[in-house]
């Protein structure tokens, strides 16, 4: 027995050692781990992000495409011309583009994907995206002209998104278990609960990228994902769950640790039809009862920037309207005296897995019983907050981060899960998007900043830190997060 | 007394007495939360030092302690409440089909993997405190049942209770009078027994976020709390995770040296 175990161990010694010593030459596969698995593999027709951050720009590309700095390039389409008027978009498509299946990406694809998208019975989760679209034409196969209903100063931007990529009508049926696009990467396998591989494209239209395989793993547990980036299981990490364990990560000269921005607002969400938070007086004292550094401090250990409505600090147009709902807890006592509720009142605080909600969740019941309001606490599973929060608006409070960009216009549907029904701001939204002067647009943004801040509508807390954490030999990694994805053909391994 | 009986119970009564204490006074409010003195290693003035949020651990302990005993307390009381007359009925109606009806739902409880069921019953009810105890409970009730008739069914056979047959009494008034109170001591050994596997229990239920919620403080989810910080804090896992050893320990100490004191043939040994 002794014998035999002595052979294990020799053979697995070798086994490690000719794995290291393959390590050794320039690696060109990638282990990239992260924390929610999507529950299926096709962006335009689902909100969940893990999607995107696996095939967007991988698998599927759209017309335009976003950078790692936020900036809109061409993808698909090579070049556009934009009629006198704003309303007519010509696209002239990339020639010798193919799906992954062999089959040509032409005009005619683009024009199946687009009208799919906007169709009456579509499951896409951006149907607003495509709201302003009048027709779509295919003039000839590398030719596409799209006519707006109404000029619009974002429809590039809109192009841009993971829920407007270009998918086939040849490859559609199965696209949410073997997704075909037209990108550097093709899908090779899935395995549920674990990971999802994709192998590089040799058809590939554009420049070929570097890394050959790339495996995403999905780790859910913090404790698991700190043990497997220590171990150095998975390569980088995106979305570290636990930003309590960076300075670890900092201080050991094997990794790298990447600080950005994303498109999350995190906010306290409040079901505005539900009383009390009918009243805004209600709302308002919720809003000054709350500390958001001593949140961003104990539940995101300081990573994190405090706003003050709900829009990207990062963008331009951005108004820092902090300072409103600054942290006051007498002035909250009075206004829920003057409101009616001198001894606070009863509500429910849902709260998803995801840290930033669970800690800051406490720490948020803590403060607002500080002025009377009990908050109890519910821990939810996501499946469970889509249905009882999301869809059927059961709660009184929740937490969470909305991460799609420039998506303020959500304030706009009085049915969105936290029902705020004010048509000056509907109005507003309409204005905005018929305006393409960016001057024009940057003050309509900053009024409609204004509007939500002044009536409360959410608790707003911090802009959600980009965290991620990479072998030190991992370079093009984006920094910030302009959207979900996982850019596979910037990255590459440095010798 | 045993030095084991001895030990027990002094580390049992501490547990006890943290726990009483702290409905009158604790060093800091256990909920208040103060993020800039967070993640303090024991000192002189938070003796086991701060948890993330900077609640004081010390604190937190004792009202988790009261947490704890709370739902171990009431589960041994379901399992005693409801498992002591079953089993009695069923020793009392030896060999009926109510004892066979009795004895096989209680197989049947033992069969599934009680801290599973325990997961099932929160998940599907809601986790909470209460739901936790309900949990814990019912896998108390056959413990006691099996345990009360076993002794139960010797007893039966003996004289003083063919004497009390003779003298007309019924099987309830038996059962009452002379059955349970020879079969207490056993009763309160099993109990302490069941009482630190109640405390266990709820340490694994509120560690997977089952038992009791924010802010009510658990011993068993400031260990989760703890996992990632473990690291650079280690105090955050290590003292929950001593707390819960030392109740354990002393509560099975005592029920060791229990058994070995009430137990009359031990007794008339030792003499």
């Amino acid at each position: 027995m002794t014998k035999s175990r002595y052979r294990t161990f020799a053979s697995a010694l070798a086994v490690g050692a000719s794995l290291f010593a393959t390590q050794g030459w320039a690696q060109s596969d990638i282990t990239i781990a992260m924390q929610l698995e999507p529950p299926h593999l096709d962006p335009t027709s689902a909100a969940a992000q893990a999607i995107d951050s696996v095939v967007y720009a991988n698998v599927f590309q759209g017309l335009t495409r976003f950078m790692g700095d936020g900036s809109i390039v061409p993808s698909l389409a090579a070049s556009w011309d934009i009629s006198e008027d704003g309303k007519t978009y010509t696209f002239k498509l990339h020639d010798g583009v193919t799906f992954h299946d062999g089959t040509t990406m032409d005009a005619e694809d683009v024009k199946f994907s687009l009208d799919r998208a906007r169709a009456e019975d579509s499951a896409n989760a951006q149907k607003a995206l495509f709201a302003g679209i009048e027709t779509v034409e295919a003039v000839d196969p590398l030719t596409v002209r799209i006519t707006l209903k109404e000029p619009n100063g974002n429809f590039l931007f809109n192009l841009a998104w993971g829920d407007a990529v270009i998918v086939a009508p040849e490859s559609i049926e199965n696209i949410k278990t073997s997704p075909v696009g037209t990108g550097p990467y093709t899908f090779a396998e899935w395995v549920q609960g674990d990971r999802v591989v994709l192998q590089r494209n040799p058809d590939y239209w554009g420049e070929q990228p570097a890394l050959e395989k790339a495996t995403f793993k999905f780790i859910s547990d913090p404790t698991a994902a700190f043990a497997a980036v220590m171990a150095e299981d998975v390569d980088v990490f995106t979305g570290f769950p636990a930003p309590e364990n960076l300075p670890q990560f900092e201080a050991d000269p094997r990794f790298q640790v990447l600080v950005g921005s994303t498109e999350g607002e995190t906010i306290l969400s409040t079901n505005n039809k539900q009383p009390p938070f009918d009243d805004v007086r209600v709302r308002k004292a919720m809003a000054h009862a709350i500390d958001r550094q001593a949140i961003i401090d104990g539940a995101m250990f300081g990573y994190g920037t405090p706003i003050g409505t709900h829009f990207a600090p990062h963008h331009p147009a951005y108004v820092d309207l902090t300072g409103n709902s600054a942290y006051d807890p007498e002035q909250a006592k009075a206004l829920l005296a003057e409101a009616g509720f001198p001894d606070g009142f009863e509500t429910t605080l849902h709260l998803p897995p995801p840290s930033y909600a669970r800690r800051g969740g406490e720490i948020i019941a803590a403060q607002l019983a500080e002025v009377g309001i009990k908050a109890e606490i519910i821990n939810v599973e996501w499946a469970q907050w889509l249905e009882t929060v999301f869809k059927g608006k059961d709660y009184g409070l929740t937490i969470v981060s909305h991460t799609e960009p420039m998506d303020i216009g959500i304030y706009a549907r009085p049915d969105y899960y936290f029902q705020y029904d004010n048509p000056e701001f509907q109005k507003l939204m309409e204005t905005l998007n018929a305006t393409t002067d960016e001057a024009k647009r940057t003050e309509l943004l900053q009024q409609a900043q204004r509007i939500i801040a002044e009536d409360y509508v959410n608790g707003y807390l911090f802009q959600l830190a980009a965290l991620s954490v990479a072998k030190a030999g991992v370079q093009g990694l984006w920094v910030n997060a302009p959207t979900a994805a996982t850019d596979l053909a910037a990255i590459s391994w440095s010798e | 007394m045993s030095r084991n009986l001895i030990l027990g119970a002094c580390l049992s009564s501490l547990v006890v007495l943290a726990a009483l204490v702290s409905f009158v006074w604790t060093p800091y409010d256990h909920a208040a939360l103060n993020i800039p003195d967070k993640l303090q290693p024991p000192n002189a003035r938070h003796w086991f030092g701060t948890d993330h949020f900077g609640r004081d651990m010390f604190s937190m302990i004792m009202v988790g302690a009261r947490t704890s005993i709370a739902v171990a307390l009431v589960a041994v009381g379901i399992g005693v409440g409801f498992g002591v007359p079953v089993g009695l009925t069923a020793a009392a109606r030896k060999g009926s089909w109510l004892d066979e009806l009795i004895m096989r739902g209680n197989d049947l409880v033992f069969a599934f993997p009680s801290l599973v069921i325990a997961i099932l019953i929160t998940a599907v009810f809601g986790a909470g405190a209460i739901n936790a105890i309900i949990a814990i409970g019912i896998f108390n009730i056959p413990v006691f049942a099996r345990i009360t008739r076993g002794a139960a069914l010797s007893l039966w056979e003996r004289e003083f209770i063919l004497a009390a047959r003779v003298a007309g009494k019924g099987a309830a008034r038996i059962s009452a009078e002379h059955i349970l109170p020879n079969v207490a001591n056993l009763l309160i050994v099993q109990g302490t027994i069941q009482f630190s596997l109640g405390i266990l229990a709820e340490a694994g239920l509120s560690y997977v976020g089952l038992g009791a919620q924010p802010p009510t403080p658990s011993w068993g989810r400031m260990l989760a709390d703890a996992q990632t910080m473990v690291s650079f804090a280690p105090h955050l896992a290590l003292i929950p995770g001593l707390a819960i050893i030392v109740t354990v320990l002393g509560l099975n100490l005592m029920g060791d040296g229990l058994r070995d004191w009430l137990d009359p043939r031990i007794r008339v040994a030792r003499a």
